[in-house]
């Protein structure tokens, strides 16, 4: 372990990134916003999704004023009901990264598979999925998540409907953002399947499933690395865009989205605060993932070396 | 007389090159295929090695291919010591597949990057089932490296902290691990320096004689040829032209084709040989020439090769395809 430390400290990779500014800025602004995510319950004033710990006479606190009525101050404001902004945004960035992942990984694991499958077994599975992908590609994104909420919306009882939310939210996003993932893996796999020691492990038997998933599999990761990472910063977006559009993370289970849309309703009465911080957030947030994305893809890029 | 250990019988390939059915259509052409191996017949023995030359596009490769099952005839068979080689993984199969093993063309290409050397030489032994036992595979795994003039301990690094010549190495000691008794090696030495390519060459005599294995040797390299082979054969348009023992071969060949590369092989020994250019150049396999396929290269040839395709007949040394033989 020691060791991998020593190694890791002493790689190529590592030197590169000690040498821009850009990336450790970024690499600092998302550790802190993920950090603070997970550690939500233990630096937020207050759980803004618990009734009982919310009090009316907080609403519409300016932010870093002395509340008139109770005497409470809070630093980034409240919202119409009292809810402390910056717990609310410390809780929603906890949702928007979750699905955000969960997306991103969900999208990467099926443009994997099917990619592979497309890129070794080719003939006619390739030309099938290949021109699902394709056909898929035609359409917006935000369009096709929407499409797959919708369905899913109406196949669930109205009770489920808040508990599946966030699942369906990352079944609709992790959906619309498969085909990169498969372009890159079917791509690279191409390329990998025809190498001799794909030969040798056919030459000793080996089945094709365990040929594209020990051998080539492998070989197809860094592409797919950078790929994620960019789309996390979309993925974010996206679910944000959902949510502001009324179909994503319920209110009971707000994400950065949903307060952008909670706070909108306050824009022009003045109270700016409730829609400027939750947006300033999202903002450093896919800025930072997508600054962090650009450099690895250069830094893993042999071409730019 | 024993029975070969490879009886390759009439052995073709014909490879698709259409075009896509659209193309097809709307240009009118009829389908294309490329015949890459015509009806090819050899044995090997055991303990021998058979070499097989050409120039590039004559089918060595797409024989080696059939041979260790990676590739399916379109027609013919290879038996190893009486058993057909299929490409499904049954078990009978995978009991074959212990027996023989290849070593590749490329080192770069041909070890995982990703792997560890000593899960690249284990692969084999596991996969076939060879051995079970962890303990006796990390042992086995140094035997071999030492075995191919590498230490014990650097199965722990990844290929490409190997220089090309030491990955060949890797590679053959991967080949050796399920512990087989004929290696199909392909080009094994053309992607490597000149200097490297006789250590490898050496390595691998000795492991012949060390081990009792028989080689299938598949070379463009007639010194490397000359080096390695016991008997040779000669490929042309992916038919056999001449077979014959190598002594045989280099001193009297039979063929126009193999005296044509002889000749062109350059003097080294600056004897006062006058070195003949290879005149002309392979014929498009798609569409290749009548009768014998080498008479538009041929400096004897006649009306009757035009016509007429030559079988390949016996001679005091072996076998050749030529009417005037």
């Amino acid at each position: 372990m020691n060791t991998a430390l020593s190694n890791f400290l002493a790689s190529d990779f590592f030197y590169k990134f000690s040498r821009s500014p850009v990336a450790i800025a970024a690499f600092i602004v998302t550790m802190t916003l993920v950090l603070s995510a997970f550690f939500a319950p233990v630096i937020a004033t207050q759980n803004p999704f618990d009734p009982g710990s919310l009090n009316l006479m907080n609403g519409f606190s300016k932010p870093g004023v002395v509340n008139d009525f109770t005497g409470e101050t809070f630093f980034l404001g409240t919202d119409d009901q009292g809810r402390d902004i910056y717990s609310t945004i410390l809780y929603g960035l906890r949702v928007s990264l979750f699905v955000g992942f969960s997306a991103v990984l969900f999208a990467m694991i099926l443009g994997a598979t099917l990619g592979l499958i497309a890129g070794y077994t080719g003939g006619r599975v390739d030309s099938i999925i290949m021109r699902i992908a394709d056909i898929q590609l035609t359409f917006p994104a935000i369009l096709i998540a929407l499409l797959i909420f919708g369905i899913a919306k109406g196949i669930t009882p109205p009770s489920y409907r808040d508990e599946v939310a966030i699942w369906v939210l990352i079944l609709a996003i992790g959906l619309s953002d498969w085909v990169q993932f498969a372009r890159v893996v079917r791509g690279a796999t191409l390329v990998e399947r025809n190498k001799e020691y794909v030969q040798a492990a056919k030459l000793i038997g080996r089945s094709p499933f365990s040929i594209m998933i020990k051998h080539i599999l492998p070989n197809t990761l860094g592409p797919v690395l950078v790929i994620a990472t960019i789309s996390l910063a979309l993925a974010i977006i996206a679910e944000a865009t959902l949510s502001f559009l009324g179909v994503g993370a319920p209110p009971t289970q707000p994400s950065l989205g949903t307060l952008i849309r909670i706070g909108q309703s306050f824009l022009f009465s003045g109270e700016w605060w409730i829609l400027f911080y939750p947006a300033v957030t999202l903002l450093a947030l896919a800025l930072s993932v997508n600054l962090l994305g650009d450099w690895l893809r250069d830094a893993l890029n042999p071409k730019l070396k | 007389m024993t029975s070969p250990l490879i009886k390759v019988d009439h052995l073709t390939r014909v490879f698709d090159v259409s075009k896509p059915w659209l193309n097809r259509v709307i240009e009118r052409e009829s389908k294309q295929y490329l015949r890459a191996v015509d009806d090819v017949s050899f044995e090997i023995n055991k303990g021998e090695t058979l070499a097989l030359v050409g120039e590039s596009g004559s089918g060595k490769s797409t024989i080696a291919k059939m041979l260790v099952g990676l590739l399916k005839p379109t027609s013919g068979s290879v038996l190893f010591d009486g058993h057909p080689i299929r490409m499904d993984t049954s078990k009978d199969m995978q009991q074959l597949r212990k027996r023989f093993q290849m070593i590749f063309q490329s080192p770069y290409a041909s070890l995982n990057p990703r792997w560890k050397v000593t899960d690249i030489i284990a692969e084999p032994m596991i996969v076939l089932d060879v051995e079970k036992d962890r303990i006796q595979i990390k042992k086995r795994v140094e035997k071999l490296l030492e075995l191919v003039g590498l230490s014990g301990k650097e199965g722990n690094k990844f290929p490409h902290e190997f220089s090309g010549g030491q990955r060949q190495r890797i590679a053959i000691a991967r080949a050796l691990s399920a512990n087989p008794e004929f290696i199909v090696c392909d080009e094994p030495t053309s992607a490597l320096d000149v200097s490297v390519q006789a250590q490898i060459l050496n390595l691998m005599r000795d492991l012949q004689d060390e081990l009792g294995l028989t080689y299938l040797f598949i070379s463009h390299d007639l010194s490397v040829v000359r080096h390695m082979a016991n008997r040779v054969g000669v490929l042309y348009l992916g038919a056999l032209e001449e077979v014959a023992d190598s002594e045989a071969l280099f001193k009297t060949p039979k063929h126009p084709y193999t005296r044509m590369l002889l000749d062109a092989v350059p003097d080294l020994e600056m004897t006062g040989r006058k070195r003949k250019e290879i005149t002309g150049e392979i014929p498009n396999p798609i569409n290749p020439p009548s009768g014998c396929t080498f008479h538009p290269r041929c400096p004897y040839a006649e009306k009757r090769c035009k016509i007429e395709k030559p079988k390949l007949l016996e001679t005091d040394s072996g076998a050749a395809a030529c009417h005037f033989v």
